[in-house]
């Protein structure tokens, strides 16, 4: 099959799940106050979803700008390891342009479906993967960010919560085999609690970025992730 | 306009941290320390953003508390994130709408 057709169809999950998804962020980002055009904008250029919830908190918050980057860096770095294993995959028609452009696409779930392909993946596969997903997490993010206006307020708040939803469900399976997620997991929520009952001063910003950061170092330090799964990351 | 910049700083920021690896960097990071710190980032984040968020998502806290725990039993059975997603909301729309009958 053509690598940009067999990209787009292993896009069709990604970007079925990320309608749901973007369809909440768009009510949450007109709640804050942005326009439908505004919220439509931010999926348009960041394509991640955590970065844009926290994002749209801190605007919503007025935050100086250096706090949004620096939220948006903790937040995203995972992308850099993600990235740097993908780059590893890659044939050799990927070149400065094709990298340029593919790089924007690599989310989560871009990046764990791309990186279980059998052998090298081409550009072209990334592009209908990417595509397809993009177009998903956008028009959702329409959708959620119109109609949050039109639908009665107990049904736009009850979707609200499906983003937190999808958030459990990533982090719980994994916490249940891994003592050393579990425990990050556990650090993580605990610090992100008392900071948020005891330094009510620090922004919500501030706040992922100390407790995450204090968490993943307990992680690393306690439970050193073994040399096996940094092979198998970066196959 | 201060939003548009604001857009731009996130989106340029995210941008950035894909791009520059995939596209300049080749080597692996050897060393063990900063691989498990950025192994363990996402979920670490992911659980800060959740917590305590989740507990006031719909603006009521009976109905978040409810939607909560029905998410955290369908994610300890490994349902699908779409299906944990939905369910949370549904769970939350349906106290909503039946807790005045209760109270």
């Amino acid at each position: 099959m053509h690598p940009f057709r067999h990209g787009m169809r292993h896009g069709i999950s990604i970007a079925l799940g990320y309608l749901s998804v973007s369809f909440s962020f768009g009510i949450l980002a007109v709640q804050s106050g942005l326009t439908v055009f505004q919220a439509v904008l931010i999926s348009v250029t960041n394509l991640t979803s955590a970065g844009q919830v926290a994002g749209v908190n801190l605007i919503a918050a007025n935050a100086p700008y250096l706090e949004l980057c620096l939220t948006e860096l903790v937040i995203n770095i995972r992308y850099a390891l993600m990235s740097l294993a993908l780059s590893q995959k890659t044939d050799a028609s990927f070149r400065l342009p094709q990298r340029v452009l593919t790089s924007f696409g690599i989310t989560d779930e871009i990046f764990a479906v791309a990186s279980v392909q059998h052998g090298q993946i081409r550009p072209k596969y990334m592009y209908g993967l990417i595509l397809i997903s993009f177009l998903g997490w956008v028009g959702g993010t329409f959708l959620g960010a119109a109609a949050g206006s039109i639908l009665p307020t107990n049904i736009t708040n009850s979707l609200g919560i499906a983003l937190y939803g999808m958030f459990l469900a990533i982090i719980i399976p994994p916490a249940r085999k891994s003592r050393g997620i579990a425990v990050v997991v556990l650090v993580a929520a605990l610090c992100s609690i008392l900071l948020s009952v005891f330094a009510k001063w620090m922004t919500s910003g501030f706040v992922i970025i100390i407790a995450a950061v204090a968490a993943a170092f307990v992680g690393a330090i306690f439970f050193p992730v073994p040399a096996t799964e940094e092979t198998e990351a970066a196959e | 306009m201060k939003i548009f910049l604001s857009i731009a700083v996130m989106a340029l920021t995210t941008y950035a941290i894909r791009m520059i690896p995939f596209t300049f960097f080749r080597k692996k990071i050897r060393n063990r320390l900063i691989q498990s710190f950025l192994y363990y980032i996402p979920y670490a984040v992911l659980s800060t953003m959740t917590i305590p968020a989740v507990f006031y998502a719909t603006g009521d806290m009976t109905s978040s508390i409810i939607a909560a725990v029905i998410a955290v039993i369908l994610a300890y059975f490994g349902l699908p994130l779409i299906v944990v997603a939905l369910s949370a909301s549904l769970a939350a729309y349906l106290t909503m709408l039946l807790l005045p009958y209760f109270t």
